[in-house]
């Protein structure tokens, strides 16, 4: 029984394997320090091999344990593979959502549900972080504990939560769009999904290790962060395993849409949240590995003492800013474009429109691909980095303001002379979105312009263009993505008058949040302090009263997606008679997704074109074979 | 397409732009203005908020109007017109952000060189963070001190450097901000800067780059006096710079 347990993949394996790794990282950090004659421990603050190698094997061991990796390690040894009965495909039941699945769609919902959990940890942070602001002074964290709660915030929020949970949307309803069975590369979709709660443990982990969280910020610069306790490498780990989550997934997405297509898909057939992914998975798979190396950098200075940012030792500490913001720029669009793409599904279904101007909305993703690899010094203007550097990337950064308007202003045009339909959450949200991320693009653009970026860089003024296009912004479109597609997902509709407590409530709350921390941070608070100047109080105390409304309304979301995912009214395939492929199967979908690979033969948003179809479905023309190329590519994948 | 009032919404646009623009240029944004860079920066700012008002009314006039037209009626099944798209629209919404942000651009580099462009008789002061405390020194009068002393209508050359981890200089009445980084001066980091206070008081330096525990309260006073004899008279007042200067620390700790 016990040994049973112990052989099959699963939560018991995973437990027995994850102290295996670690108990052989600690035996190997021992050891190879008694064979080198040195003290057993070293525990300087920024040291601890002992439990930083266990915090690498150990996690290794749990990824092994719970199943990522049986099926290739079989493969690899030359053993038999076991022949796949598609017991890891699908959930029967509650429990297979516990499991390595190899699902598109159960990986869908598991990173969803997970990504959402540290939403709601980091969110408890945020409200940590607003009762402390509510007054001058400290009252109750001190400023070790405070700055170890916004570095956790912000890592939880971007590395944890908005990054994948996009990620986990497209897993669910991408390939249903481009009419294929599944991802290309399902077992490494699973390991992707299964790398995140890894990192998100890590970041969490911090708290209970000597010295406390991390708290260089989310930035973690230099030497700031070489120099912090041992809860900076669990930053610097849990980075590299969100990180790889994200290569992994963006190379999959890339190959499924390259390659698995349905016939008659050709690349102008495609829905924008395809060419918004196909764009986002160009950013991940080339930006990412920076942010990977130049935390790995840091770590190595931490417990190998390799001096990459030790000034005194010849090492350049702006360096680290260069490698840092050349893939956290690309980030701020990795957690953007897919969003865009989730705003052009939900503006089309919901005003009866096609998307007005479909080609150059595509090229504008493809555009700001390109330019925001050419932005990233806009972050150091006053970092003293080379000075000559400041303006080409002052135009560039402005510059990219225009693909980006020109998003704003096609949904804009979506909406003339369309039939705009407001009652569901998801179309209200999308369309707060044009206006709270207008303005985040307009501070944007201010922050680009190297004069005021001079006065309000590292100032409130930033923490509000922060939250005005990562809450605004972000958050908005993840809130529309998970309330259109909910109904999919679940096969169950959600309630929309609680959808619209919590939309409302969340509008009013972002804007009487995060509005006033632009005018503090002008007048002169900076960010990143848990005491300011008492001038500041009243508009703090604001701030935070707003922000609990905003954090009280999100339990409202939590209990209508609960509540209606068990008890709401069935929804039927297509509540929003949308055009694209995933409505034209059973919610949630058949577990191949399709009796047969459906044929495209028209754009995606054909509304009130007479007689345009985007796709035919199998069992409507007898006559529609399903196509050789694509079967091919699944076989070849597996 | 029928009956769209293009011209009224145009009114509309402008109106809204006016109106935006005038109530979002009452305030002082920025705070007491104290060094010659301060207004520059400050107009400059009124330009970019009178040009993004008038993007921001185009954004909400186009959203309001089409959600008051068009929104469906209850039981409206139907689908709106099969409109794809309009290119000469779409060529006058690429080109005309574009012109906008090459103006803020170019706008942005004049004022630029002009708070860059270096005075004669400017009065170096280097200043030195570390966590969590400022310390300026004085090589022409070769005195040191924890205030920052300077002089109205004199430009300053300020020097940084930091022993530690990184801090950031700024005088939020001055509008400048400048990180000091360990490891200059001499490594091609360029963290130095000028400004000229142009108003006699007493400021509050802040540290703006998060430096650890003490960060929030790693702050000095400035002081800008009147006059040169003034600042003289202070100066005879302080400690000379010790001839052995004192070692950086090596490493950095929290
Ligand atoms: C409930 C809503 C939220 C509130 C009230 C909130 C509040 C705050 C506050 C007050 C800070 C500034 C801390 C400081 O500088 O001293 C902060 C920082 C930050 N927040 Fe949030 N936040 C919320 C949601 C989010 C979300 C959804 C995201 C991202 C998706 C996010 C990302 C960040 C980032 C990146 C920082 C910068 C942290 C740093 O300086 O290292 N926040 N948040
Ligand atoms: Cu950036
Ligand atoms: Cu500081």
């Amino acid at each position: 029984m016990i040994q049973a347990a112990l052989v099959r993949p699963g939560w018991w394996r995973a437990l027995a394997y994850f102290l295996i790794g670690s108990g052989f990282g600690f035996a190997l950090v021992i050891g190879l320090r008694a064979i080198a004659g040195l003290d057993l421990f070293q525990t300087e603050q920024t040291g601890y091999p002992h439990i930083v190698v266990p915090a690498i094997t150990g996690p290794l061991g749990f990824l092994v344990g719970i199943g990522c990796f049986d099926y290739w390690f079989r493969w690899a040894s030359g053993a038999p593979t076991i022949p796949d009965d598609h017991a890891d495909h699908g959930a029967r039941t509650w429990r297979d959502y516990f499991k390595v699945n190899t699902d598109h769609k159960v990986i869908g919902v598991q990173y969803v549900c997970t990504t959402f959990f540290f939403f709601f940890v980091g969110g408890f942070m945020a409200m940590l972080i607003r009762a402390e602001l509510a007054q001058p002074g400290t009252q109750i964290v001190d400023p070790g504990v405070y700055n170890g709660l916004f570095s956790t915030h912000a890592a939880l929020m971007i590395f944890v939560f908005v990054i994948p949970v996009f990620a986990g949307l497209a897993n669910y309803v991408l390939p249903l769009m481009i009419g294929a069975p599944d991802m290309a590369f399902p077992r490494l979709n699973a390991l992707s999904f299964w790398m995140l709660p890894v990192a998100g443990a890590l970041f969490l982990a911090s708290y209970f290790v000597p010295g406390g969280a991390f708290d260089a910020g989310w930035t973690g610069y230099a030497p700031l962060s070489t120099g912090a306790p041992l809860g900076q490498s669990f930053f610097n780990l849990g980075v590299q395993f969100a990180g790889a989550s994200s290569v992994a997934t963006a190379l999959n997405f890339l190959v499924t849409i390259i390659t698995m297509r349905a016939p008659g898909m050709t690349l102008w057939r495609m829905p924008l949240l395809v060419w918004a992914n196909l764009s986002t998975s160009l950013l991940v798979v080339a930006a990412t590995p920076f942010i990977a190396g130049v935390q790995f950098m840091v770590l190595f200075d931490r417990v190998l003492n390799t001096n990459f940012f030790e000034s005194a030792f010849g090492g350049d500490v702006i360096s680290y800013q260069h490698i840092f913001w050349f893939y956290s720029h690309p980030a701020v669009y990795i957690m953007m474009l897919p969003g865009f793409g989730i705003v052009s599904e939900v503006i089309s279904t919901h005003a009866r429109k096609p998307i007005f101007g479909y080609r150059l909305m595509a090229l504008a993703l493809i555009g700001i691909v390109i330019l925001s690899y050419t932005v990233w010094a806009h972050h150091m203007f006053v970092a003293g980095m080379f000075s000559w550097l400041r303006v080409p990337m002052m135009i560039t950064t402005l510059l990219i303001a225009v693909p980006t308007g020109i998003k704003i202003f096609s949904w804009l045009g979506t909406l003339f002379e369309a039939k705009i339909h407001l009652k569901s959450t998801a179309m209200l949200f999308a369309l707060a979105f044009i206006v709270t991320f207008t303005i985040g693009g307009i501070s944007g653009v201010m922050l680009g312009m190297i004069p005021i970026d001079i006065h309000v860089s590292d100032t409130y003024f930033v923490v509000a263009h922060i939250h005005f296009v990562l809450f605004g912004g972000s958050v908005f479109t993840i809130f529309a993505g998970v309330y259109h597609w909910f109904p999919k997902m679940t096969g169950r509709m959600y309630d929309e008058r609680l959808g619209r407590v919590h939309f409302w409530g969340t509008l009013i709350g972002t804007w009487g949040t995060f509005v006033p921390m632009h005018w503090i941070g002008m007048e002169g608070m900076p960010r990143r302090v848990a005491d300011y100047a008492s001038e500041f109080g009243a508009w703090n105390l604001e701030i935070s009263i707003a922000a609990f409304i905003l954090g009280a309304v999100q339990l409202v979301f939590l209990y209508n997606m609960i509540v209606s995912w068990r008890y709401g009214p069935k929804a039927g395939p297509n509540p929003w008679r949308a055009k694209t492929i995933e409505w034209q199967v059973s919610s949630p979908p058949p577990i191949f997704n399709f009796d047969e690979i459906p044929r495209v033969v028209g754009g995606p948003y054909e509304y009130g074109v007479p007689g345009a179809r985007h796709a035919i479905m199998a069992g409507e023309k007898a006559e529609v074979k399903p196509p050789e190329r694509t079967e091919a590519g699944i076989g070849a994948a597996s | 397409m029928q009956g769209v009032p293009y011209l009224r919404l145009l009114g509309l646009v402008v109106a809204l732009t006016v109106v935006t623009s005038v109530i979002m240029l009452i305030p002082d944004w920025n705070g007491e203005q104290a060094s010659t860079a301060a207004p520059k920066i400050d107009q400059l700012l009124d330009v970019a908020i009178i040009l993004s008002s008038f993007v921001f009314s185009v954004v909400m006039v186009m959203l309001g109007y089409s959600i008051h037209r068009w929104r469906a009626r209850p039981g409206d099944e139907s689908d709106g017109a099969p409109l794809h798209g309009n290119t000469r629209l779409e060529i006058a919404w690429t080109a005309i952000p574009t012109a906008i942000v090459l103006i803020l651009a170019a706008y942005s580099w004049i004022v630029l060189d002009d708070m860059e462009a270096t005075a004669s008789n400017a009065m170096p002061v280097e200043v030195t963070g570390q966590q969590y405390a400022w310390s300026f020194e004085y090589p022409d009068e070769n005195i040191q001190a924890d205030e920052l002393h300077v002089v109205k209508d004199r430009q300053v050359a300020v020097e940084m450097r930091a022993l530690d981890v990184l801090h950031s200089f700024w005088v939020p009445e001055w509008r400048v901000k400048r990180d000091a980084v360990p490891g200059a001066p001499g490594s091609g980091i360029d963290d130095d800067f000028v400004v000229t206070p142009d108003r006699a008081g007493t400021f509050t330096l802040v540290c703006t780059e998060l430096c650890g525990l003490g960060h929030a309260t790693m702050r000095a006073p400035v002081v800008v006096h009147e006059t040169q004899a003034e600042f003289d008279r202070w100066a005879a007042e302080q400690e000379p710079i010790p001839p052995e200067q004192p070692q950086p620390a090596a490493a950095s700790s929290a």
